[in-house]
């Protein structure tokens, strides 16, 4: 018997016009991790932010390694109303970032993601982040930090991985 | 159902060293494409080398490179910008413990569009002493044609050394 797929599409967007967030909402709990792929650029200079199942409280803490070429830094916020994939700003410029949260689906345990920011016009940043909340992910909201757009033609895509 | 993450060439260093890896022909039917590596070089003179990463054969100036690598006694940053390749730090090299590999993964979204290409890239030079560099590479290869080569070379030393290896996989997202 043939196995099953264990990296599996869920959903993928293409922004037609400039936004400040984009939702993969009604998230199944099929899944034991989640990866979500961002490849675009901003409007304007701005932080990605991401929050969970529309939490806007301050629930989000954020612990961030980084370099932007000439300074490797890093840095802590807690107590955020969002949690960050990137610090010092997505510009103008192509970047990407890539975001791994595991065992989403489970309702015992805080919730982490490790997220890999990179624009090679500013810097790469790695980030590992806290949403304290034992309800299961069903919605990823990816968000400019500021007032910001993400802009038009970015890409967003988000898998499923099955551990079995 | 469909494979979403699916093998699409792999390289195996023979006998005698490599002075590349080259991936060909790739087709624009996936989504994103990973690399993933195990390579060690025969550049001497320090425990670690780096990796020239090139697209579509193309040189000139249309490459930038962003780092932050650590090397077990400090971090650091640096940065390459107009360069003919984008480089990823960092891989093992000649002077790193005998019979040990460097490992990394280059992860490059929506290859095949018509925007500029970023790519990701984390790599580490293994090493069983002091002195060894873990890196985060962010990469831009100003360019909007659709990826369909890739070509991996060393950055200080002039080859690749046998058993050194190289998977390239593509990525649906449907």
């Amino acid at each position: 018997m043939p196995a099953g797929s264990t990296y599996t599409p869920i959903a993928t967007t293409t922004l037609g016009s400039a936004a400040t967030s984009y939702t993969f909402s009604s998230i199944s709990g099929s899944y034991t991790d989640l990866v979500l792929v961002f490849a675009g650029t901003m409007s304007a200079p701005d932080d990605l932010g991401i929050r969970f199942n529309s939490d806007t409280g301050s629930n989000y803490s954020t612990t961030i390694l980084g370099g932007n070429g000439t300074t490797a830094f890093s840095t802590r916020v807690s107590t955020q109303t969002q949690g960050y994939l990137d610090w010092a700003g997505l510009t103008t410029a192509q970047g990407n970032a890539i975001v791994q949260i595991q065992n989403y689906a489970n309702t015992t345990t805080y919730k982490t993601y490790l997220s890999r920011f990179n624009q090679a016009a500013r810097g790469t940043d790695a980030c590992v982040g806290l949403w304290r909340s034992t309800a299961a992910i069903t919605s990823v909201t990816i968000k400019a930090v500021g007032a910001n757009n993400i802009a038009a033609g970015s890409t967003f895509t988000l898998y499923g991985i099955a551990s079995a | 159902m469909p494979n979403t993450f699916e093998l699409i060439a792999s390289s195996t260093v023979t006998a005698g060293g490599a002075a590349s890896i080259d991936f060909t022909s790739i087709p624009s039917t996936y989504t994103d494409l990973v690399v993933k590596f195990s390579i060690r070089t025969n550049r001497t003179g320090s425990v670690e080398d780096a990796i020239r990463i090139q697209f579509n054969g193309s040189g000139g100036t249309a490459y930038t490179s962003r780092m932050v690598y650590g090397s077990g006694t400090g971090a650091g940053s640096t940065n390459y910008t107009s360069t003919a390749y984008t480089v990823s730090f960092s891989t093992s090299s000649a002077d790193t413990t005998a019979n040990t590999f460097g490992n990394g993964e280059m992860y490059i979204p929506n290859y095949a569009g018509s925007t500029n290409k970023s790519t990701s890239s984390d790599l580490v030079s293994e090493n069983n002493a002091t002195a060894a560099t873990a890196g985060l590479n962010a990469g831009l290869w100003s360019n909007t044609a659709a990826i369909n080569r890739v070509t991996l070379t060393p950055n200080s030393g002039t080859l690749f050394n046998q058993y050194s290896t190289a998977y390239l996989y593509g990525v649906k997202n449907a």
